[in-house]
């Protein structure tokens, strides 16, 4: 036998670094309209092409073409492209918030607005997602007040947190939307074990799980996939690939030559994978997990293929390991520039309304942000009272706590 | 009733007085758990509410947060304490936090039962009684019955928590009581007034020790199987023990402690766990603060040794009657 070479370690590396060009041929892309639409009731085996090609729906001219081209009216289209606007504006005006000192930090998820809005609108009342902080989108979508998110941001009080949160880890349960945790991936067993309930109830409501493309090489990931697939639990699990974990590529987190869908299709899970900046194709795709979920057919895992346009947060430079116009040579685009386009092709949207609505939008969230600044900010010392500290720990407070709030003095 | 008939009747009762329990974990269903705690309860409540899960113990801990968020009451097992360490990030992190962190817009009412302890020949990882990894995070119940009476009503009182309680069971005393003397054969619960156990509902309250034995000269706090040895030491020794059992580690009774040990001036803290950062570090701590003007002696400890639980050596380790003896001598010595 040969001795063979000495070995080497393969450490994935992006193409582009700052100061260079990526190549973006490493994503398996398809053209609009291309990929087949299968019936809901699809065994998972039966997905495997569909998790190394792409589901899109809107052409480079803004035409919806294809099997996946979702029955929605105008209305809804419109409802659409304004709340991506409304999330991109709001991301956009707390930075400013956090720059000038009003808050500690903030992340937003610009480029990312079509795959929390197009979801949320697939969604009924009732349902429960279980989101990153990176799908304040599904907030947006479902109309939650601005002021009460900027109150959390600001952790004054009126905060809904009473202050125990970093900025962004919102929780609504009126609005389906599950507390933010800042350990990663803890969400998405607690989806399935939330949908494996509903299911126990007899209920018919489902699950929505979400997780990053880092993410994925948390155990919790794989462990989700299980549960989802031993007890077909009736969620969708949803992976968002920004190509991007902080400053780590995702051929790092395993995506290297192989898709995150495909890890749906090895775990027995029915899996798509989509064009995340294509509104018309999360809304397709996303209608068609739900219904799976909705009638007993199981999970469903989607890969979303989108790119994180800003910083990874406010403590984020990706200057240092990205170039730094990567987002405008990725080859999916920007999905509000996308869904205008097909909106003023079909003529329901105009240049006109756009600024009109854009000009409106900022005016909107500019009123949010003042009126949450009147209930106090972290910067004037405005917060819930250190009291308010040692409540909920437990469901009564305990003597020791008792005792703890007592030596504070409060 | 065994202890393990014990803990099943109150997952019986449970099951049959609240629809929202549900009972899952690895062998738990089908088979009845490797221990029996869960036989006979799939076959009579159905697959929906007692079930098998995979061999992930971070995913029946965070699927039981799931199903908590949603409103269901799960009480789900790991089939050793000694394999919790993969749940512990769905423990500390979420079920822990989950009402803190939400101001209580959810909540996880989950109880997780854990076999703890040693003095089995378990070895390095069917023997740990890592308490003081759970006592430590805020949030938590933590709770460890040492007869079966206790048993029952703890665990019914722990399923109707809305906190989340970590529930170890020592495996020790699953049939029998045990002080110890390992070279003596085995006593039934069957043969002990602590066995009888009422078939129907019942509670103890989670937040109260109990008075094992009253005594007059010295407070030994301990819980699980080393109540039987602390028993098994005061008798041999001749010394008037009040013995505390702690039925509830933390948040803990303090009262009964702070009383006992004002009333005897001296304190002995048993347990099983290893020494450094146990929780018997925190209960000396506590007597030292709330009763330094009364004590006549230091604050013993006896505690396993600061080493993994190994196997041959089994009783060198496990903290038996003699050395726990030899520590009252010596808190009774003091001047």
């Amino acid at each position: 036998m040969s001795q063979g070479n000495p070995l080497s370690l393969h450490v994935p590396e992006p193409t582009g670094r700052p100061g260079c060009k990526t190549d973006f041929s490493y994503l398996q892309l398809s053209a609009a309209g291309e990929v087949r639409k299968p019936p809901t009731d699809v065994q998972f085996g039966d997905t495997a092409d569909l998790v190394s090609s792409l589901i899109r729906v809107l052409d480079e001219d803004g035409n919806a073409v294809g099997p996946w081209a979702p029955q929605i009216d105008a209305e809804q289209l419109r409802f659409g492209l304004r709340t991506m606007m409304k999330t991109r504006i709001f991301d956009a005006r707390m930075v400013i918030g956090q720059r000038q000192k009003k808050m500690s930090f903030y992340m937003t998820s610009l480029g990312e607005e079509a795959i929390g809005t197009a979801h949320a609108l697939a969604l009924k009342d009732g349902d429960m997602c279980f989101p990153t902080y990176r799908q304040q989108s599904l907030l947006m979508a479902r109309e939650y007040p601005m002021v009460d998110m900027i109150c959390q941001l600001l952790s004054n009080e009126r905060d809904p947190m009473k202050g125990r949160q970093l900025p962004v880890m919102y929780s609504v349960k009126a609005k389906g939307f599950f507390t933010i945790s800042g350990n990663l991936a803890t969400q998405v067993p607690q989806a399935v074990g939330w949908a494996m309930a509903s299911a126990i109830k007899g209920d018919t409501k489902i699950a929505s799980a979400w997780i990053g493309d880092g993410a994925t090489a948390e155990s919790d990931f794989h462990t989700a996939l299980t549960f989802a697939h031993v007890y077909r639990a009736p969620c969708i699990i949803n992976v968002v690939n920004n190509q991007w974990a902080i400053s780590t590529f995702q051929a790092i987190a395993g995506g290297e030559s192989v898709t995150f869908a495909a890890r749906g299709v090895g775990a027995g899970i029915a899996s798509l994978r989509v064009d995340g900046n294509d509104f018309l194709a999360v809304y397709a795709a996303s209608c068609w997990a739900a219904e799976r979920a909705r009638n007993n057919l199981g999970p469903t895992l989607i890969e979303w293929v989108t790119y994180r346009a800003g910083p990874h947060s406010t403590s984020d430079d990706p200057s240092r390991y990205r170039p730094a116009d990567d987002w405008t040579r990725f080859p999916l685009g920007d999905p509000i520039a996308r869904l205008r386009q097909h909106l003023t092709k079909i003529g329901a949207w105009s240049d006109e309304e756009h600024e009109k609505v854009q000009s409106e939008l900022e005016a909107e969230v500019l009123a949010a942000q003042k009126e949450a600044e009147q209930y106090g900010t972290l910067a004037d010392g405005r917060v819930p009272s250190a009291a308010s500290m040692f409540e909920d720990v437990y469901k009564e407070m305990p003597e020791h706590l008792r005792r703890q709030r007592q030596q504070l003095g409060v | 009733m065994t202890m393990i008939q014990a803990l099943r009747s109150a997952m019986d009762v449970m099951l049959g007085k609240d629809d929202n329990v549900v009972i899952y974990g690895q062998d738990v269903g089908y088979f009845g758990g490797v221990f029996r705690a869960t036989d006979g309860l799939q076959a009579k409540y159905g697959k929906q509410r007692v079930f098998d899960a995979p061999i992930s113990e971070g995913g029946i801990v965070g699927t039981a947060v799931g199903m908590g968020a949603y409103g269901l009451r799960p009480v789900v097992e790991i089939q050793f304490a000694d394999y919790f360490y993969p749940a512990s990030d769905q423990i500390v992190s979420e079920a822990a936090r989950l009402r803190y962190r939400s101001a209580g817009d959810f909540t996880a009412p989950l109880t997780i039962r854990m076999p703890c302890g040693g003095g089995i020949y378990g070895g390095q990882t069917h023997s740990q009684s890592p308490e003081a990894m759970f006592t430590h995070v805020c949030g938590l119940r933590t709770v460890m019955p040492s007869n079966p009476y206790d048993a029952k009503g703890l665990l019914i009182a722990s399923i109707e928590n809305d906190d989340p309680v970590i529930f170890l069971e020592p495996k020790r005393l699953y049939n029998g009581p045990f002080d110890g003397h390992h070279d003596r054969p085995v006593v039934s619960w069957a043969k002990h007034p602590m066995g009888e156990v009422p078939e129907g509902y019942y509670t103890v309250p989670l937040d109260k020790a109990a008075i094992f034995r009253p005594g007059a000269d010295l407070t030994v706090l301990t819980y699980g199987t080393m109540v039987w040895v602390s028993e098994a030491a005061a008798l041999e020794t001749g010394i008037d023990c009040e013995i505390i059992d702690l039925r509830t580690l933390w948040p803990l009774d303090l009262d009964t402690i702070v009383e006992s040990v004002k009333k005897t001036g001296r304190c002995v803290v048993v347990h099983e766990a290893t020494r450094t950062s146990g929780f018997g570090a925190e209960l000396a701590s506590l007597v030292q603060e709330h009763c330094f003007y009364y004590l006549e002696a230091p604050i013993e400890r006896v505690t396993g040794w600061d080493t993994p639980y190994p196997h041959a050596q089994e009783w060198a380790y496990f903290p038996g009657p003699d050395r726990v003896g030899a520590a009252f001598k010596r808190a009774m010595e003091a001047k």
